[in-house]
């Protein structure tokens, strides 16, 4: 299996080097290629991620190609160097929540080396095996998983290379960083560099798909591994704070030209015409470049650009009809629109008991709606890409999330092999589901290929904020039915969702500059979602969520893709504030009811989420200092109220309840969350730092969405366009105090084989609900509709 | 196109550009430097914010001809090699996630801690808040000020 052709180039080309048969010099000559660091411990900072200087058009290189690296193939994985460390390849993208360090740290433990003996190379298309870069809360979960397995199954390798050598059986031997020692006698030693290092492995691995990759060795016990668990510092962060790391907006090539878009000023607007004339004179100025109603201009300088964009004059065609109701209207038109037939979507519709007949035997029946409007990402920078289309081939430089689908979008877009198009992703502003769409790859690609040069494109920020993909806008009605004791005996949730056509990951057809010039799925999502994720038993239950559309589905700047833990905020605030409606209407207190209710069965799932469900519940109340008593509390008569509430969700295997503590300003409706807790079961912690940092960047985002965020729009195009029409949360509304509390609710919490679940996105899901039900607490006035910026709360409370 | 003259981390450049040109694109695209980034080209979100005469600025709108004191960027934040005590807090609070408006909050972070040694809570809200995170690094940027200004202060003392 030598020489197989599926090991990535670059991996050969790093083991040559490393063999000491090609000086760094030459190597970046001949290879144009990545140049990553290799100098073990030291690899921070630029060395880790910079790449080759020297242009693919290179005389002395071949035209390139790039095909799928093969994960069946151990080297496609993991390489040793004659130094005795390592690099692994990740086909996944870190978003700044510690995923590349945690992986290595899963990695490392498998194999028995220090945290410094590796680095880890992540989302390159023609270098890691397509793992999907991100998404889902799925690195850790799913993929670092992968890893471990193929570490643990080098480790078995290298074990019985040196079992050969010492002339005794594996049993006989210890490893410790790197290096294999006999046990009964630690002055022979051979090391893994002596042993493989600067060569290939050649060992072919088994597994139907990429996910299930495998080899004969097992992984560790829980209990054998030593950096899993430790607050081991991201390898990351010392070029994020001195300016070493190169990102995705860095990078430069010679011949490179600037492009900026020109957006139609209405949404569903037709490009009549373009003067050129407007620009032509401009300094700089290269060409206007437009299909369809997409219009893009070139220059050479990048502020050289923007002023052309800005004074192109293009006359744009309204459409006939309104492409959507203005947002003061939404929620009306959201509940009186015709329903998409087939919306819905797995687990969207879901009927258990006799939901009606319970509600009509009821003792108390509680209704309420809840609305929640659309999202932006409103990432901090806005989208970019560097696109080089030398050779014949095309090589995006991109900080796509799915580096893989980016891929392969664009070489369908643009007609080409997908093995002449590869993608490098590198680091950049917040990716959260932005970036599975990144239509600022596809723009690149197509420009540099329309004017034969290396193109970078950036977005402005109303262009941004205006027009990325948007998390949708839902209108959730509510109904539930209490006994004469107070127990929830029914609960009816049906839901609508403005998601018609929601875009995919990369896909050629829907990104943005596709669809401006035309370009139509053949089958649009019809939309839809799942209700609120929870244990509770509740004997007789209803839900339901189906998708309404608008009058324009393409071209429109409300074109919905996934937001940071798609539709969990916006299902969960409403059925985490109802819980709270009901409790009240029982008369208990939030978290006892809660309790109740979880612990209305003794049946449990995969994972054991009911368990694990109560002791997030407790927990979060317990770190509080929660005290029992029905809500709201006493309603004080002094300018600012305090009070606090209770949200809990699960989200896959995870389980999280957040409490809020809010003041509530009577007299400007601010409302600051004073100080919050979070309870977080997400099964094996690798890196508890880390996760706490992803945790605390959850709550706050949720509590950005819950009081700030909100796309407005009037009946022809968005007007939330920069940081003053679209708020968001700053420093001073930072909570006092947060703390996050590591649960792990296994009932059997020594498990040797306890997995890690997704951490990601899980926390992020109470938020919203936990703020309102405590905004409830300290007014008794019930906040049913998002987001609650100061004039709303003043007008809720009268 | 003129002849501008900047002084940048210490090192003078002449450059030949348009004078109007946004003080952000000639510290990219000429002088090729990473610390500062485009975030809005309004200056209101902070991403693009540099020292000038030792006061945060805003690059992005800020006409390379009216940018005429002494700049400093991220990356001439470090003296004699060592990280400022502010970098140094950033990685040990492990404050970035995505990082890219950290450039930002550090150099804010340092401006303010040059005029105010030993803020209030109240004063490092007020006097980061109007750069932006959209990771909501908020709570561990908070923390990193604190600690940058004790270590400072432990600094003065020795």
């Amino acid at each position: 299996m030598s020489g197989g052709r599926s090991v990535p180039k670059a991996v050969n080309d790093a083991l040559a080097r490393w063999g000491g048969t090609t000086s760094r010099r030459d190597f970046l000559k001949t290879s144009g290629l990545f140049v990553f660091g290799l100098s073990g411990a030291g690899a921070v900072g630029a060395g880790r991620w910079g790449y080759g200087t020297e242009p693919s058009g290179d005389e002395s290189s071949e035209p390139a190609s790039y095909p799928d690296p093969d994960f069946l193939q151990l080297d496609s994985w993991l390489v040793v160097h004659e130094d005795g460390s390592a690099t692994f390849y990740v086909g996944k993208t870190d978003g700044g929540q510690g995923t590349g360090t945690a992986t290595q740290q899963m990695m490392c433990d498998e194999l028995d080396l220090a945290f410094d003996q590796a680095t880890v190379v992540m989302g390159r298309t023609d270098m890691t095996v397509d793992q999907g870069g991100s998404g889902g809360s799925d690195a850790i979960e799913r993929d670092a998983m992968v890893g471990r397995r193929i570490a643990a199954e080098a480790r078995r390798v290298l074990l019985e290379m040196a079992s050969e050598r010492f002339g005794v059986p594996v049993e006989a031997l210890g490893v410790n960083e790197g290096v294999i020692s006999l046990r009964d006698d630690p002055a022979r030693t051979v090391s893994y560099g002596e042993l493989i290092g600067g060569r290939r492995f050649d060992v072919a691995l088994t597994g139907g798909n990429i996910n299930a990759t495998t080899g004969v060795a097992s992984i560790k016990p829980v209990q054998d591994l030593k950096l899993v668990g430790r607050s081991i510092p991201r390898y990351d962060i010392p070029g994020k704070v001195d300016a070493s790391l190169e990102w995705a907006v860095d990078v430069r090539l010679p011949g490179m030209v600037h492009a900026r878009n020109v957006r139609p000023p209405f949404a569903g607007a037709t490009l009549a015409a373009i003067d050129e004339s407007s620009v032509r004179d401009l300094p700089g100025f290269i060409r206007v470049v437009s299909e369809g109603n997409y219009v893009a201009v070139v220059c050479e300088r990048e502020e050289q650009a923007i002023e052309a964009a800005e004074r192109l004059v293009v006359e744009w065609e309204k459409p006939a009809t309104a492409p959507f109701p203005a947002s003061d209207h939404l929620f009306d038109y959201m509940r009186g629109a015709e329903r998409v037939p087939g919306s819905g979507g797995r687990g969207a519709a879901q009927t258990q008991g006799d939901p009606d007949g319970a509600l009509a035997s009821a003792a108390t029946v509680v209704e309420a709606a809840y609305d929640i409007p659309f999202h932006g990402h409103t990432a901090i920078g806005p989208a970019h890409a560097l696109a080089d289309p030398s050779d014949g081939q095309m090589t995006i430089y991109t900080n796509d999330m799915k580096p893989y689908s980016h891929r392969t979008g664009i070489a369908e877009f643009l007609g080409m092999d997908p093995e002449q198009v590869r993608v490098i992703w590198m680091e950049g502003p917040q990716l959260y589901g932005r970036t599975a769409a990144d239509d600022a790859g596809f723009e690149a690609a197509y420009l540099a290929r329309e004017l034969g040069r290396p193109v970078r494109v950036q977005w402005m920020r109303h262009e941004e904020t205006a027009w990325d993909t948007k998390g949708p806008a839902f209108a959730i009605d509510l109904r539930g039915g209490l006994d004469a004791d107070g127990n929830l005996v029914a609960l009816d949730y049906r839901g609508r969702i403005a998601n018609y056509a929601h875009v995919g990951y990369n896909q050629a057809r829907t990104v943005l500059i596709a669809q401006l010039m035309g370009f139509r799925p053949e089958r649009p999502p019809p939309g839809g979602a799942r209700g609120p994720d929870e244990m509770y038993h509740i004997p007789n239950r209803r839900q339901e969520t189906r998708a309404v559309r608008f009058p324009l589905a393409f071209e429109t700047p409300l074109r919905t893709g996934n937001l940071r833990d798609p539709n969990g905020p916006q299902t969960t605030f409403a059925g985490e504030s109802f819980i709270d409606e009901l409790a009240g209407a029982a008369g208990a207190d939030p978290v006892e009811f809660r309790l109740r209710l979880l612990h209305g069965t003794s049946d449990d799932d995969e994972a054991f989420r009911r368990a694990r469900s109560i002791a997030v519940v407790e927990a979060a109340a317990e770190a509080y200092g929660w005290d029992a008593r029905p809500s709201p509390g006493t309603v004080g008569s002094g300018r600012v109220l305090a009070g606090r509430g209770i949200a809990y969700a699960y989200r896959a295997r995870t389980t999280i309840a957040v409490i809020a503590e809010v003041e509530v300003d009577r007299e400007t409706g601010r409302v600051w969350v004073r100080r919050m807790v979070c309870a977080h079961d997400c099964g094996l912690v690798i890196n508890p730092n880390g996760l706490e940092s992803t945790i605390q960047g959850n709550l706050l985002h949720g509590i950005s969405r819950t009081l700030y965020e909100e796309v407005r729009f009037d009946g022809e195009k968005v007007t939330s366009v920069d940081w003053r029409t679209h708020p968001t949360l700053t420093h001073m509304d930072t909570p006092e105090r947060i703390d996050v509390v590591m649960v792990n609710g296994d009932p059997n919490p020594e498990r040797p084989d306890l997995r890690p679940y997704g951490a990601g996105e899980p926390s992020h899901r109470p938020v919203p609900a936990a703020i309102a039900n405590a905004i409830f607490d300290a007014t008794g006035v019930r906040m049913r509709r998002l987001p609650l910026r100061p004039e709303r709360v003043l007008g809720e409370l009268g | 196109m003129s002849e501008i003259t900047l002084r940048v981390n210490g090192e003078t450049h002449t450059l030949d550009v348009d004078p109007s040109t946004p003080l952000l694109y000639v510290l990219r695209n000429d002088l090729g430097l990473r610390g500062p980034r485009f975030g809005c080209g309004l200056a209101q979100c902070g991403t693009c914010t540099v020292l000038m005469d030792g006061r945060a600025i805003r690059s992005c709108n800020r006409p390379v001809s009216r940018s005429t004191g002494e700049i400093t960027t991220l990356e001439g934040l470090p003296e004699d090699g060592e990280l400022h005590p502010v970098q140094q807090a950033w990685i040990d609070e492990q404050v970035p996630q995505c990082g890219y408006c950290q450039n930002g909050q550090i150099l804010t972070a340092a401006a303010l801690l040059s005029y105010s040694p030993s803020p209030s809570d109240d004063e490092i809200r007020e006097g980061m808040n109007r750069v932006l995170c959209r990771c909501m690094t908020y709570y561990r940027i908070q923390s990193a000020v604190k600690r940058a200004a004790e270590a400072m202060a432990e600094g003065e003392d020795r």
